[in-house]
């Protein structure tokens, strides 16, 4: 399991020369950071500033994980608490729309977004990332979860259901939170623009990434760099929220 | 009539506040999700190209791809491999490490986590297996065969069809501890200690009576979500496909639905047509979904 990914990281910081020796070697003799001086060399030189990609997939990222967080935890409010006709539909096909990948709803997909005006341009990722199902399902299921009693004493005190909602149930399911967030990281952190984006300064850092690693044997070296640094952003955000994204899925399971 | 009609109105101007909390996500939920599948079977029943108006043609598309399309039965034929091997392999592999690493203390057991976690987010790090499988004697399969002296030259692994499947269905399998892994991880650690008590009481003998007797059926639940994910991933391969075996991969060896579904969507514009290819990938993969459900509820039963 671990092996590929040690070989990653040993090959960005293998010289040329040791990425291209035979036999190959897993791990690294002489390490040295030229990959990564290689990689900003590479960058200096590309048509639209380096900086420009990361401040694209940043606020993609950032916006997408705000917004899904916010919409899904207001929606899976009523469906865990709530008694309301359509309750038990509204939440069945959100199940089924997790049996099922987004890949099928491509093309249909393209011609919503050019009605909206959305093509080329961040919204086209950020808007539908929003309404991911999993993360909505996933929030509900958790806040089932959530004694009654806490809900009824606000209400009581006289509390609207909006009051409720921000000030109570949003801080007790913090774990989920932390859960839809690195989910949602991940998709929006390693999105190409999902072929809605053409203009070379809205292109993701993922995208410029490919450009690199896809780019022949000159550049093995600054392409082992540059897929070390975009892995250890989800993997780091990972180390720091395992023990709550365990906490949320205790609660993900179907039940019937 | 009139009666029932007006009870639920009442009760539905009641939950007044459920619906505006709902509303920004349902109205989003329905415009790229429910939407886009309506229009997707709409579509495959036309003539479309992205210019004209679409033009109804009833059922062509469909016989044009079981009939017509021979790449379109290599597409299934891979895809359902891919699915049938990937799919219980990976669903048990998730189980059994989660199960294994769920008797290690929490320390360990959080670092075993995100070793076996970690390709699955890591995005597109499975580049790096173009590496180790790469063509000349650089790649480590190559140099380490050659070295052995098993191989006398180096294969060109991804190039040849006969290789290209396995090593696809390896990468997808190395990928395939993701979410689904996370849930039976924590499924395991909310089983009721007592219960075990209890079955050793009523004279559960062994590990595997243990598991079956107690263990499955406590966490049915968390089953029954990670088939889900894992059913659902292991339909869809496509990217592993393209970055490994290229677009179009050689004599279409590793075409799957979906690369199919992308080849007539966005290279040949055909969109009526890859429409029918997505309306019978979203019947596969949410029959197959619904199949299994009704299977797992039968667990330890």
């Amino acid at each position: 399991m671990v092996l590929p990914l040690v070989y990653a990281i040993n090959n960005a910081f293998k010289p040329l020369d040791e990425i291209f020796l035979f036999p190959p070697t897993l791990f690294v003799r002489n390490p040295t950071l030229n990959n990564f001086s290689d990689l900003l060399n590479l960058l200096g030189e590309s048509w639209v500033p380096f900086s420009r990609y990361i401040f694209n997939t940043v606020f993609i990222t950032l916006t997408g994980v705000i917004g899904h967080v916010i919409f899904a935890s207001a929606a899976a409010f009523p469906l865990a608490k709530h008694r309301f006709p359509g309750k038990k539909s509204l939440f069945q096909v959100v199940v089924l729309s997790l049996m099922f990948t987004p890949a099928v709803t491509a093309i249909p997909n393209y011609m919503v977004m050019s009605w909206l005006g959305l093509i080329d341009t961040y919204w086209a990722v950020i808007v539908p990332a929003f309404s991911y199902s999993l993360g909505l399902y996933l929030m509900k299921q958790f806040m089932e979860q959530m004694p009654d009693a806490l809900l009824e004493a606000a209400k009581i005190d006289g509390a609207s259901e909006y009051r409720i909602f921000w000030t109570i149930v949003m801080p007790n399911v913090k774990p989920a939170w932390l859960t839809l967030v690195i989910l949602q990281f991940q998709i929006l952190w390693g999105s190409d623009g999902n072929g809605f984006i053409y203009s070379e300064q809205l292109k993701s850092l993922h995208f410029a990434a490919n450009q690199i690693i896809y780019g022949g044997i000159a550049r093995a070296g600054a392409a082992a760099a540059v897929a070390l640094i975009l892995m250890s952003v989800p993997i780091t955000l990972f180390v720091f929220s395992q023990s709550k994204i365990i906490e949320t899925m205790a609660s993900s399971g179907m039940k019937d | 009539m009139s009666n029932w009609w007006s009870l639920k109105v009442s009760e539905i101007k009641k939950s007044k506040h459920s619906y505006v909390l709902l509303a920004p996500y349902m109205i989003l939920f329905a415009v790229f999700t429910v939407l886009p599948v309506i229009m997707s079977m709409v579509l495959s029943f036309t003539y479309f190209n992205m210019l004209e108006f679409p033009k109804f043609i009833g059922w062509h598309n469909y016989s044009r791809l079981f009939l017509e399309d021979d790449i379109f039965l290599i597409a299934i034929k891979n895809t359902i491999l891919f699915a049938v091997i990937t799919g219980p392999v990976s669903y048990i592999a998730c189980f059994v490490f989660a199960w294994i690493i769920n008797e290690l203390s929490p320390r360990l057991r959080a670092f075993m986590t995100l070793v076996f976690y970690a390709p699955s987010i890591s995005g597109n790090v499975f580049f790096i297996w173009l590496m180790i499988f790469s063509g000349d004697r650089y790649g480590i399969m190559n140099g380490l065969l050659l070295k052995l002296g098993i191989l006398m030259e180096p294969i060109q692994w991804l190039k040849e069809e006969q290789y290209i499947l396995a090593i696809i269905i390896i990468v997808q399998l190395w990928l395939s501890l993701g979410t689904g892994f996370l849930a039976f991880i924590a499924g395991l650690q909310t089983v009721d200690r007592t219960l075990y008590e209890a079955g050793a009481v009523d004279g559960i003998r062994n590990r595997w009576q243990e598991l079956w007797y107690i263990t499955l059926p406590s966490m049915r639940p968390q089953l029954m979500f990670g088939a889900v994910i894992q059913i659902t991933t292991s339909l869809a391969v496509s990217d592993v496909s393209i970055a490994l075996a290229g677009f179009p991969s050689v004599n279409y060896a590793a075409e799957t639905i979906v690369t199919h579904l992308i080849d007539y969507g966005t290279t040949r514009f055909e969109m009526g047509f890859a429409s029918s290819i997505a309306t019978v990938l979203f019947i596969i993969m949410l029959s197959t979904n619904l199949i299994v459900q009704k299977l797992l509820r039968k667990v330890g039963e």
